[in-house]
C-alpha cells in the first residue's frame, strides 16, 4: 500500500520515503518497524473503538494484528481511491469479528475518513462488529457468520479466472473457525478447482470462545489436513512482521495451480497480558483505569519477545 | 405398495392408489433428468410411462441461451446437473459452470462471491437442500449484502414422492419469505421458467426461484410477459378467487372449470412472486370476490396463504370467506406425488371439493 497517513498525523512510510543511499537490509528493518508500528495502530485503536461501542472483540484482533499490518500496508494490491476496482486484490475476513481492527486500517489508508469511525456500532452507523460491504469502503464481502468465508473467496477466485484478472483472493479464517464444515467443502472446492491465486491465513490464535481449540474441538494438524486436502502449505510465527512478510512474498502468484494456506502461529489477546490465552476476553469491556492501563500497555508496541505467556502452547493436546 | 398390504391396513385417512407398474409414476428421472440414458429398448423400463410428451427441464437450455448473449451468466451445481438440467448449460458453457459436489451450503457461498465479482449465478439443487440447508448463507451472503444471486430450488414440494420427507421442501417459501431483500417467485411451467430466469437477469439483488419437477403440465402455451412482483390473472370470475402458485396453478385452472360447471363463476390468479406479494392484486381477489382461497404445494404455516391473510386481515376485510390451502402442518405419508396430491386435495378434483368447502 502507498498511503500510510495515520489519523491526525502525517508520517510517511519510511520505506517509501527511503533515500537511494539506503542499503536494502536497512529499508526492510524500517519498512518492519513501520509494520509494528501499524499493528500497534490497530490495537490501540481496537480499544478505543470498543469503548465506544461498551464491548469488544479485543483479544482476536491483537492475534491478528500483524496480518492485517501485513497485508494492508505492504501485501494487497489495492487501491482506496477505486475501492471497486475489478482487478484489486480481495480480502474476506471469515472471522468477521476482527471488523473492529480492520475498519481503522481502512481508514488509515484512505478509504474513509477517520472521523466517521467516532460511529462505531451507534445507530445507524456504517460500522458494526461485524463488517458490511454495502456501507464500508474496502470491505470485500459482509461477514460475520463462520465457516462462509472460504467459499465467498473461493467464489471470487473462480470469478477472478473466469474475467482473465490476475488478481489474489485471500481469506483470514480463525482456527476454532475450521470447525465448521463448510470450510472443508471450501477447501475441496478449492483444489479441485486449483485456485492458485487463493490464500487462505489461518489466524491459529490457539482460543476459541470456550477455552483452548485443542480442548473443545481439536482442529490440528491443520497444515496436514489441508495439505491431505490438495493445498500448498506453511507455518509461519504470526506476529513476526519480517516472517509475514517473506512469507507471503515466497508464495506463488499463479492460477492454475494448488491453493495456498498460511497457518500463522498467534496467540489470542496478544500484546496486553491480562488478555493473552485467557478464554475470559474474547468479548471485554475496558473502563476507566483498566482502559488507560491498557493503552499504556499498548503503547510501545509488541516487545521482541513478548510479554508473559506468549509462547504458543506446545504440548501434546496443542498439536 | 406393498401387494402383501391390504388397503384396510392403511393409516387412517389414506386411500389407496392404483399399484405399478401401470400405475406409478416415474421416479427415475428425478435423479436422470429427462434425457434417455443407457441404451434401454423399451422407453418403460425408466418410467412407467412414456416420458417422450413430457415437458422437459428447461433450466439448463434457456440459461445457456441467455449466456450466448450475457456474460454475466453463471451456473453453479451440487451434484444434480442432470436432475436439473444444468447438464445441458454445461455442455455449451463449461467454464462458466461450476460443481462443487455434494456441497450445497457452499454452493451457494461461492456464488455469492462470484456474485460480488459482477457475475449474476444460478445455483441450483433440490428445493429442501438449496432452501433449507442452505438458508443462513442465502440469508447472510446473498439477501443481507443484495448480491445477485438465484438459489434455483427444483423439486419442490412433494413432487419428490416417496423419496420423502428428506427430499421434500414444504418449508422453503415460509422460510424464504421471511428473509428480507430476498424475491421469492415460483415458476409455473416450462414458457414460464423461461420468463422467470430472463426477467431474473437484471432484478436487483438475490432471488429465489422455486421449481417443480420439470414434468409440470402446462399453463402458457408461449413464454409470458411478465414482471416480477406482478401477478397474473389466468381467469376471470365473480364468485370465488383462487390465488395460487407455481406447481399449483393447473390444477386451480382445472378446479375452476369445474366449478364454472357448478355455478361457481371462479377468477385464477398465478401469484408467482410470493415476495414482493401483489398487495392489489390480493385487495382486489378480496374486493371482487366474496371468497378467496390460496392453494399451495407446501406447508400451510407462514406460505403464500399467510401472506395473503396477512394482508387481508391488516387491510381490515370483512365479510370474505378466506381459507390456505396446503399441506397441513404434518409430515406427508409415503407415496407417488400424484397419490399425495390427491390424498391431500390439491389435484383439480380437490381444490375443487375444498372451494366447495369453502362456499358451503
Amino acid at each position: 500500500m502507498q498511503r500510510t497517513t495515520e489519523a491526525g498525523t502525517t508520517e510517511a512510510r519510511p520505506a517509501a520515503a527511503g533515500g537511494l543511499a539506503d542499503g536494502a537490509a536497512e529499508q526492510d528493518q524500517r519498512l518492519h518497524e513501520h509494520l509494528r508500528d501499524r499493528a500497534r495502530f490497530i490495537r490501540t485503536e481496537t480499544v478505543r473503538l470498543a469503548r465506544i461501542a461498551g464491548a469488544g472483540h479485543y483479544s482476536s484482533v491483537f492475534s491478528a494484528a500483524e496480518l492485517l499490518s501485513v497485508l494492508y500496508y505492504d501485501q494487497l494490491r489495492i487501491d482506496p481511491g477505486a475501492p471497486r476496482a475489478p482487478g484489486r486484490d480481495r480480502v474476506v475476513l471469515g472471522k468477521g469479528h476482527i471488523a473492529i481492527g480492520l475498519y481503522p486500517v481502512l481508514a488509515n489508508l484512505g478509504y474513509f475518513p477517520p472521523s466517521d469511525l467516532d460511529t462505531y456500532t451507534r445507530l445507524g452507523s456504517p460500522f458494526g462488529d461485524h463488517p458490511d460491504m454495502k456501507k464500508v469502503a474496502g470491505v470485500d464481502f459482509s461477514s460475520g457468520s463462520l465457516g462462509h468465508g472460504l467459499s465467498i473467496a473461493a467464489g471470487m477466485a473462480l470469478a477472478g479466472r473466469l474475467s482473465g484478472l490476475p488478481y489474489r483472493t485471500w481469506a483470514v479464517l480463525g482456527d476454532g473457525e475450521l470447525c465448521e464444515g463448510q470450510v472443508w467443502e471450501a477447501a475441496m472446492t478449492a483444489s479441485h478447482y486449483r485456485l492458485g491465486r487463493l490464500v487462505a491465513v489461518v489466524d491459529a490464535n490457539q482460543l476459541s470462545i470456550d477455552g483452548f481449540v485443542s480442548d473443545v474441538m481439536a482442529v490440528e494438524p491443520v497444515e496436514e489436513r489441508f495439505a491431505a486436502f490438495g493445498w500448498q502449505t506453511c507455518r509461519v510465527d504470526g506476529h513476526d512482521v519480517a516472517a509475514l512478510r517473506a512469507c507471503f512474498r515466497s508464495l506463488p502468484d499463479q492460477d492454475d495451480g494448488p491453493p495456498l494456506l498460511v497457518v500463522a502461529d498467534t496467540v489470542k489477546g496478544r500484546g496486553v497480558a491480562r488478555m493473552e490465552l485467557s478464554p475470559d476476553w474474547h468479548v471485554g469491556n475496558l473502563s476507566g483505569q483498566d482502559y488507560d492501563d491498557v493503552l499504556a500497555e499498548l503503547a510501545g508496541g509488541l516487545s521482541p519477545s513478548g510479554p508473559g505467556g506468549t509462547e504458543p502452547r506446545t504440548d501434546g493436546a496443542a498439536r | 405398495m406393498s401387494t402383501t398390504r391390504s388397503p384396510s391396513t392403511l393409516p387412517e385417512g389414506l386411500a389407496p392408489d392404483a399399484p405399478g407398474p401401470t400405475g406409478s409414476q416415474d421416479q427415475s428421472e428425478i435423479f436422470n433428468g429427462t434425457a434417455q440414458v443407457g441404451a434401454l429398448k423399451d422407453s418403460r423400463s425408466r418410467d412407467g410411462n412414456d416420458v417422450r410428451d413430457v415437458p422437459a427441464f428447461v433450466f439448463g437450455e434457456e440459461l445457456a441461451d441467455l449466456a450466448d448473449v450475457d456474460p454475466r451468466v453463471v451456473v453453479l451445481t451440487a451434484d444434480l446437473a442432470r436432475a436439473n438440467r444444468a447438464n445441458d448449460f454445461a455442455a455449451r458453457h463449461p467454464s462458466r459452470f461450476v460443481n462443487v459436489g455434494i456441497a450445497e451450503k457452499n454452493m451457494i457461498s461461492v456464488a455469492a462471491g462470484m456474485a460480488s465479482c459482477g457475475y449474476v449465478p444460478f445455483a441450483a439443487t433440490f428445493a429442501s437442500f438449496a432452501a433449507l440447508l442452505g438458508c443462513e448463507q442465502i440469508r447472510t451472503d446473498c439477501a443481507y449484502p443484495r448480491m445477485p444471486v438465484r438459489v434455483v430450488g427444483h423439486h419442490s414440494g412433494m413432487s419428490m414422492g416417496f423419496y420423502g420427507t428428506s427430499h421434500h421442501s414444504l418449508e422453503d417459501l415460509g422460510l424464504m419469505r421471511c428473509i428480507a431483500d430476498l424475491t421469492v417467485v415460483c415458476a409455473t411451467d416450462a414458457n414460464h421458467l423461461r420468463a422467470v430466469l430472463r426477467a431474473s437477469l437484471d432484478h436487483p439483488g438475490a432471488m429465489y426461484i422455486r421449481l417443480g419437477r420439470g414434468r409440470d403440465p402446462e399453463v402458457y402455451p408461449e413464454v409470458p410477459t411478465i414482471e416480477i412482483g406482478t401477478a397474473v390473472r389466468l381467469r376471470e370470475g365473480t364468485d370465488l378467487t383462487i390465488l395460487t402458485t407455481g406447481t399449483q396453478v393447473r390444477a386451480c385452472l382445472d378446479a375452476a372449470e369445474q366449478l364454472d360447471a357448478a355455478g361457481v363463476s371462479t377468477r385464477v390468479v398465478d401469484v408467482f412472486t410470493v415476495k414482493p406479494l401483489d398487495v392489489e392484486e390480493v385487495l382486489a381477489a378480496a374486493r371482487d370476490t366474496s371468497a378467496v382461497l390460496v392453494v399451495e404445494e407446501g406447508n400451510v404455516s407462514n406460505g403464500l396463504g399467510t401472506a395473503v391473510g396477512e394482508v387481508l386481515l391488516e387491510a381490515g376485510t370483512t365479510g370474505v370467506r378466506f381459507r390456505r390451502h396446503g399441506v397441513p402442518d404434518e409430515h406427508v405419508p409415503v407415496g407417488p406425488p400424484a397419490a399425495l396430491y390427491a390424498h391431500y386435495r390439491l389435484d383439480a378434483d380437490g381444490v375443487t371439493a375444498v372451494a366447495q368447502d369453502l362456499l358451503r
